[in-house]
Parts: structure tokens; C-alpha cells; sequence
């Protein structure tokens, strides 16, 4: 099959009336989540996967793709209106978004920042249509080995591309694969870590997880701000950018997606990495760097294709090896597996229907946004102006419903409680959550391949070296662990992050 | 005596290295841990507990070395009153049913907040129990009790 004929069988399935009522439904939930200030698309995604736990598996993944871009979107509304990056990606959008809402200009932000995505958007589901089909006929030869060394060097990059301190990064990622061992041994069926509590002998949900270290703890770190927020809510008249804005904005838009695209596919990219990168090549590029942080169309536009190009290519190493590149698509991987799917090279020839389908909603997704969010931009600025005290208790309300669901079981709850402390530990000492959140989900399968490599090779693991191609991944990781460790590159890449901040 | 110049390194630094010494001493003692080629139950969780106590004690040792933030300080109200309104969801759903267990989460977790108005907070409850009920239990049929045991 061409890709003309797959693309055609994801339409066919996408463009099902129920599907696109779950695009719909999940872009509308997304984005109502997403604009609550402080909520990023982790914590959307994490509180609203129960509600995908009854649907099957196509139009569960369908809407979690949907809620993930109306989550990005409605961040990028609350980091333009109110100056409160919902995620690390869109503080970049906060820079020129904002100062441009308190120029009047909001609603031209807000269009350029919907029209950028969308056009992103397009292009990157071409690009998975072309890039991901060769790419997971070359994972299917993957043996073992492979599939060890692709873990660690995609655990690694995705480190080394986060902020922050690099060793408590790794030491993050080693904590969530040690959590993920919790249960029972698949080799042995000896029961690990449950310290005799029955629930654990299964593991501990990855859901419950996730609500926990980020929306409990995002929550208790929200209470804990105070502080007034300025919301630019009555300046939002004129929605439609000028002549000029699309002059100036096409250029940013092209070449965000280009960035987008690539750095997406990367381990630890996606939307983060994408927007940074796009936003410090448009202020090197343009005539008027001055005017970027005091409004500059382009420092938005930019930025808001590259998010949205890199949310959708992460999706590429997700979809083809099963590998996680962020912790949205740990979440995704997450529901495909409570859905019963192993993520993996297999499922675009097992389940062509789901793989195309997804790509096919992704388009559908973001026309959606445009079409829906754009008229519907009053709403969510009024949701903007509700005071957070009445928020966070209906956070609260659906998340302990939704965890409650999952088994009927109380110790659920208490372990997303548990999950919440550490999380608010980690983030009062500095230690991201996502990169744990990747070591969880790949902990049973890493140790599943490093086994049977390991048996297949009679204990030598030199095997990870020989061949060719876990030997590039171990270069690759040793390379990038050493670039990361030399003083020069070490300080370039922490100035990077210190002055986007800023 | 030596200075902790990095506070939140030197915490965190503490916690790598004793959740990492945890896991690798448990792992060892009690499950086997096989050879390289059939490696046991204990083999990964010993070596991966083994390394994050390593990269903790780096962190740690780092923390007198290299100057560094302070632990912004930990507002026990907010994140007490939240913790506990979830768990107490949790244990009272089967006993009292959903309209009850959502009275305490509501209530509890409100007064984690800057400011608790009975009233407003009341309002909120009414409206999140009438859409949870409509939604969850009705629409998407979760089997949720709503009442307390003997009631129904």
C-alpha cells in the first residue's frame, strides 16, 4: 500500500461520525483544561485519560491526540492573555504573546498562534505519513539488543535535552525505572517490591502515577502562589491579524515547522526543545532582534508552528518503536496499553486501521482547533477569569473519580496521594518529573530486552557493541553524555535555558 | 565541619542515594539475582538501585562544592489539606457513596486555599455533585454508590 491508499483508510476511519465526535469532544476538553493557568498538557492528558478507559481503542487514541492539541492550544491562550506558561513549552509564547496582548494585540496573537499551528500541523502529518512506515519496517528487524540500546540512548537524550541538573535528571529516570519493576516478575513470577500488599503484585497504574507527581503536585504548587494575574480579556476585539502580521509571520511559520518537525522526532524533543530553538533562530534571523520580548508577531508565530510540528513528529518514534520521546507520549503509551495494545513496529501492520486513523484525526484535530477555538475564543477567556479557588477543587473531583474508577479500589487513591507528595518533593528540590515518568513506563520493557540479549549473547554484553546498530545507539548516548559533560557545551546549554526563561 | 552550599542538592542528593541503597540491599537480600546470562529477579533492580545511589552520592558531594538555591520553603496547609481530602475520598466512596465522598474531598481540600467562604464553597459542591452524578454515574454508568450502604 502507497501512502496515498493508507492516508485514504485513515480518513475513512477518521472522518466516522463518532470519531470525529471524540476529536471534537477531546480537543473542546483539551482545550478547557489546558487554558486553566498552570495546567500544561501532562497534567490534561493524565487527568483526563479515564475518561478514554470505556471507548475502544481507535477513538480512545483519537481523543487523547485531540485533547493533547486543544491542551497546547489553551496554553498558549493563557500564556498570551495572562502571562502564565501552562508548560515549559509555551513560556517561550509568553515572551512576545503577552507583550502583544497588552499592546491590544491579543486577538492577532491568538490567530497567529492557531493558523502557525495549523499550517505546522498539516506538514507534520505528512511527514509521519512518509517518515513512520519505512521507519517501523526497519524497528521490526529490531532484535533484543537493539531495542535495549534504543531505550538507553532515548532515555538519555531525553535528559540531556531537558533542563536542569543533568545527574539528578539520569538519577530521576533510574528512580521511575526502578518504580516500574514494582509487581510481579514476568521471568519468574516472583512478586518484587510489594512488600506483602496484594495491590502492588500488579504493579503500580501508570495513571495514578502520573496524576499524582503532576497534577496532585501541580495543584499544592499552585495554592502555595499568590499573586494577582492581569487578564487581558476586554482588549480581545479584533481577532484578524493585519496585512502586515501575515507578511511578517509566514517566513516564522515555515521555518518553525521545519525546526519543529525535526526536533520532534528526536528523544526528549517534542513541543519544549522545538519552541526554544525556534524562537532563538527568529530573533538571529530577524532585522529587528530589539523588538523581540516587546511584541514581535514573529516571536509567536515562530514558536507556535515548532510546538505544534514537534508535538505531532513525537509521535513518529511512538508509533513506530514504542519508545516514549516525552512524557505525553509516555501517557500515550500508557493508554494503548490499558487498551491491551503493546506499542510497537507491529501496530501499522497489525492494526492499520488505528494507525492510520490516527494520523488521518491528527489533520482533523487541528483543522478543529482552528475552526472550533478560534469563535469559541470568549469562552475560554471567561474560564480565565474564574477565580482558581473554585477551580482546583473540580480538578480535584474528577481526578479522584477518574483514579476511583480504575479499579474501585481506595489504595488507588492513596498511591496517587503518595505520588502527589513526591512530586511536590521533587519539584521543591529541583527534580523534573518527566524524565521518572519515561523510566516508569520503559523499566519492564527494558529489562526484558536486556535479558533475552543478554541470554541470546550467553551473558557477553559485548553484544551491545558489535552490532551495528546498538553499537551507533551506545555511541550516540556516550557522545551525547559526553557533550553534555564538557565545561564549554555545558555552560552554552545552560545559558540557553537561563536566557529563554527569562 | 563541611558547609552545604546547595540545599536542594544536598536533599536531593540524600534521597537518590537512600531510595537507590534501598532498592539495590532489598533486591539483594531477598530475591536471587541469577548470572548474566539467566540474570534473577534481583539482577536489574540491584544494578539500577546501585546506580542511582552512585549518581545520588554525586549530587550530594556536590552539594558542598557548588553554590546553589535554597529549599523554598513548604507550605504544610495547602499540600496537608489536599493529600488528605483525596484519601479520605478514597476510603469513604464504598462506605458513605459518592455525594458524601465528594462533600469531604470538596470541603477539605477547600480549605487548602487562601480564603474559605461556607457559601461559595457550598455553591461549588452543588454544582460538581450534579455534574458528577449526571456525568459519571448516569452518563458514562460508572458503578459508583451514591449513598451510604443502608440507604439503598
Amino acid at each position: 500500500m502507497d501512502i496515498f491508499s493508507n492516508l485514504v483508510l485513515g480518513f475513512t476511519v477518521a472522518v466516522s461520525p463518532i470519531h470525529l465526535l471524540y476529536a471534537a469532544i477531546g480537543v473542546m476538553l483539551g482545550t478547557l483544561i489546558g487554558v486553566l493557568p498552570g495546567v500544561g498538557p501532562v497534567a490534561t492528558i493524565a487527568m483526563l485519560l479515564p475518561i478514554t478507559f470505556n471507548l475502544d481503542p481507535v477513538a480512545a487514541l483519537i481523543m487523547l491526540a485531540g485533547i493533547y492539541y486543544g491542551s497546547q492550544y489553551g496554553g498558549s491562550t493563557t500564556a498570551i492573555l495572562v502571562n502564565i506558561p501552562g508548560e515549559a513549552a509555551s513560556v517561550v509564547t509568553c515572551l512576545d504573546g503577552y507583550q502583544m496582548a497588552r499592546q491590544g494585540r491579543a486577538g492577532p496573537a491568538l490567530a497567529v498562534a492557531a493558523l502557525g499551528s495549523f499550517f505546522a500541523g498539516c506538514v507534520a502529518t505528512l511527514i509521519i505519513a512518509t517518515v513512520a512506515p519505512p521507519l517501523a519496517e526497519l524497528a521490526l528487524k529490531f532484535g533484543p539488543s537493539e531495542y535495549f540500546s534504543l531505550m538507553v540512548f532515548g532515555l538519555i537524550a531525553a535528559t540531556v535535552l531537558a533542563h536542569g541538573s543533568l545527574v539528578k535528571a539520569i538519577a530521576m529516570v533510574v528512580f521511575g525505572l526502578l518504580l516500574g519493576l514494582i509487581g510481579t516478575d514476568v521471568n519468574s513470577g516472583v512478586l518484587r517490591f510489594t512488600f506483602g500488599i496484594p495491590e502492588l503484585s500488579d504493579g503500580i497504574g501508570f495513571v495514578i502515577v502520573a496524576m499524582g507527581m503532576f497534577g496532585i503536585a501541580e495543584i499544592v504548587c499552585n495554592l502555595e502562589l499568590k499573586g494577582d494575574r492581569e487578564v487581558f480579556t476586554k482588549k480581545v476585539t479584533n481577532l484578524f491579524p493585519t496585512r502586515e502580521d501575515f507578511r511578517r509571520s509566514w517566513a516564522p511559520v515555515l521555518r518553525g515547522t521545519a525546526l519543529g518537525s525535526f526536533l520532534g522526532i528526536l528523544p526528549g524533543g517534542g513541543a519544549l526543545l522545538s519552541s526554544f530553538g525556534a524562537y532563538t533562530v527568529e530573533k538571529k534571523l530577524s532585522k529587528h532582534p530589539e523588538q523581540f520580548g516587546k511584541g514581535a508577531i514573529e516571536g509567536v508565530a515562530g514558536p507556535e508552528a515548532a510546538n505544534n510540528a514537534g508535538a505531532q513528529t513525537s509521535f513518529i518514534p511512538m508509533l513506530t518503536l514504542g519508545i516514549p520521546g516525552n512524557a505525553v507520549m509516555a501517557l500515550m503509551i500508557g493508554a494503548l496499553m490499558i487498551q491491551g495494545i503493546a506499542p510497537g513496529p507491529q501496530v501499522m501492520t497489525e492494526k492499520p486501521e488505528l494507525f492510520w486513523g490516527l494520523i488521518a484525526s491528527m489533520w482533523i484535530g487541528n483543522l478543529m482547533l482552528v475552526v472550533l477555538n478560534l469563535p469559541l475564543i470568549g469562552i475560554w477567556i471567561k474560564l480565565l477569569t474564574v477565580p482558581y479557588r473554585f477551580l482546583y477543587p473540580s480538578i480535584l473531583v474528577f481526578m479522584a473519580i477518574g483514579v476511583f474508577s480504575l479499579s474501585n479500589n481506595p489504595w488507588d487513591v492513596l498511591v496517587m496521594a503518595v505520588f502527589g507528595l513526591l512530586g511536590y518533593i521533587c519539584v521543591k528540590l529541583e527534580c523534573e518529573p518527566a524524565p521518572m515518568i519515561l523510566g516508569f513506563i520503559l523499566g519492564p520493557l527494558m529489562e526484558e530486552n536486556l535479558r533475552r540479549a543478554m541470554l541470546l549473547s550467553r551473558g557477553d554484553p559485548s553484544v551491545f557493541l558489535t552490532k551495528p546498530i546498538s553499537g551507533a545507539f551506545i555511541v550516540a548516548s556516550v557522545l551525547l553524555l559526553l557533550a553534555v559533560a564538557l565545561p564549554a557545551l555545558r555552560k552554552k546549554r545552560e545559558q540557553v535555558f537561563v536566557e529563554e526563561a527569562k | 565541619m563541611l558547609k552545604i552550599k546547595s540545599p536542594k542538592d544536598f536533599w536531593a542528593g540524600m534521597m537518590f542515594a537512600g531510595v537507590g541503597l534501598f532498592f539495590m540491599i532489598w533486591a539483594v537480600v531477598n530475591y536471587q539475582m541469577g548470572s548474566a546470562v539467566r540474570m534473577g529477579p534481583a539482577y536489574f533492580p540491584a544494578v539500577l538501585g546501585g546506580l542511582m545511589a552512585f549518581l545520588g552520592l554525586i549530587v550530594f558531594a556536590g552539594s558542598f562544592a557548588i553554590e546553589g538555591p535554597k529549599v523554598p520553603t513548604m507550605h504544610l496547609r495547602p499540600l496537608v489539606m489536599i493529600l488528605v481530602a483525596n484519601i479520605a475520598y478514597g476510603y469513604l466512596m464504598k462506605p458513605l457513596g459518592l455525594v458524601a465522598a465528594t462533600a469531604v474531598l470538596v470541603f477539605i481540600s477547600a480549605l487548602g486555599g487562601h480564603e474559605f467562604k461556607w457559601k461559595e464553597v457550598t455553591i461549588l459542591y452543588v454544582v460538581l455533585i450534579v455534574f458528577s452524578v449526571l456525568v459519571f454515574v448516569k452518563g458514562l454508568t460508572l458503578p459508583f454508590p451514591l449513598w451510604p450502604d443502608r440507604f439503598s
